[in-house]
């Protein structure tokens, strides 16, 4: 296990050691608030922490291991880092429509009826 | 020229991700991607999704950096409500009227909006131009319809005007 | 002595991504309504791509950026197929 790692001088492997832990935490974070967030649209905020910067450390520390293991540029993992970011928002624009579809279909309290500023001016 | 490349910048993203996927630079794959590169923006071409204009390249650059740094402080804001350490915090819709009409501008507003863990999209009137967000911590209204309305539309607007 | 650190520190990002899964699957199985569990299924996703990049640096190979790549663009898919699902009752019109 880990025999190439040995290879690694420790200017890499203490950057990649610190990415790695940043990461995961974050995203150990974001999924906690899975658990400890209340309400659905609270909840909805929760998966971007490890979509966003934990997502970034940890191809971040990947890109640092592999590029300094080969001794060239390994930059593939550019591929993920897009695609997580661009669809994850997409992804999460769809869930919250569609639940605040079925909400208003149900009449649920606290959701908004639209979009628009009512005259009368509906506190929700 | 037009023909050949009808969407230059779609065409050279996909040809450096081609680039980046194989790792290498070599004649072949390089051959192959080019191709790939023509024939994505031949389809996009027939999609037909209008054609964007970047007017300010620096100005987006700039914008850019901002996303960056507002959604490393909103990361750890998000944190410390996750972790219990911001007790007195109140989760709400926010209505905030926007003037931007563009599909692309707009576009990349709610993929910066939802990007940022403090506030997702959740619906765009477009007749009227409200945009309805859910904030983790509203605070006060009024600084959130400035920050969007200030800090991303305003410049998005000049982008892609 | 770059090993010992390489691999603790693997060790614990591991350990901490296996978390966030189990919170993520927990989501899933405990809803309550539907959107719930499919938020739940999207953190997941996220976080098992997260996971094979770890596995990846551990072995030393590239086999598991391909995994990674993939359960990513699955992800994404099936995600959205869900969401629309939830807003019709129907993937397909």
């Amino acid at each position: 296990m880990m025999t190439q790692a040995a290879e690694l001088p420790w200017f890499a492997a203490v950057p990649v050691a610190l990415l790695l832990l940043a990461g995961a935490g974050l995203t150990l974070v974001g999924s906690l608030g899975m658990l400890r967030l209340k309400t659905f649209y609270e909840r909805l905020h929760a998966p971007t922490l490890g979509a966003s910067y934990g997502m970034s450390c940890i191809l971040l520390a990947s890109m640092i291991f592999f590029s300094v293991l080969q001794t060239r540029l390994v930059l593939h993992e550019i591929a993920i880092a897009i695609l997580v970011l661009l669809t994850t928002p997409v992804t999460l624009m769809l869930v919250a429509r569609a639940a605040l579809h079925r909400d208003r279909l149900e009449q649920s309290q606290g959701v908004p009826a639209s979009a628009r500023r009512r005259p009368d001016g509906d506190a929700s | 020229m037009r023909r050949l490349l009808p969407h230059p910048v779609v065409s050279g993203c996909l040809f450096l991700l081609w680039l980046l996927l194989n790792g290498t630079v070599e004649p072949g794959p390089a051959l192959v991607g080019l191709v790939v590169a023509l024939l994505g923006g031949w389809a996009l071409a027939l999609l037909d999704p209008g054609q964007p204009r970047l007017r300010r390249p620096g100005l987006a650059l700039r914008l850019a950096g901002t996303v960056l740094v507002d959604v490393a402080r909103s990361n750890l804001a998000v944190t410390r409500i996750i972790l219990g350490l911001n007790k007195d915090r109140q989760a709400g819709f926010i209505r905030i009227p926007l003037a931007l009409r563009e599909p692309q501008a707009l576009a990349v507003l709610a993929g910066i909006l939802t990007a940022t863990p403090g506030s997702a999209w959740v619906e765009f009137d477009a007749e009227e131009g409200w945009l309805l967000l859910h904030v983790l911590d509203v605070g006060e209204e009024e600084e959130w319809v400035r920050l969007v309305q200030d800090r991303y539309a305003q410049p998005l607007m000049e982008i892609f005007a | 002595m770059t090993v010992t650190l390489l691999s603790w520190s693997l060790l614990l990002a591991q350990l901490m991504l296996g978390a966030a899964m189990v919170c993520a699957s927990w989501r899933v199985l405990r809803g309550p309504r539907a959107q719930d569990r499919v938020v739940g299924l999207d953190t997941a996703y996220v976080n098992a791509t997260l996971l094979l990049i770890t596995f990846g640096i551990r072995s030393g190979t590239s086999v598991f950026f391909e995994a990674a790549l993939v359960i990513a663009l699955l992800g994404f898919v099936s995600t959205a197929a869900l969401a629309k699902f939830l807003m019709r009752g129907e993937v397909i019109e």
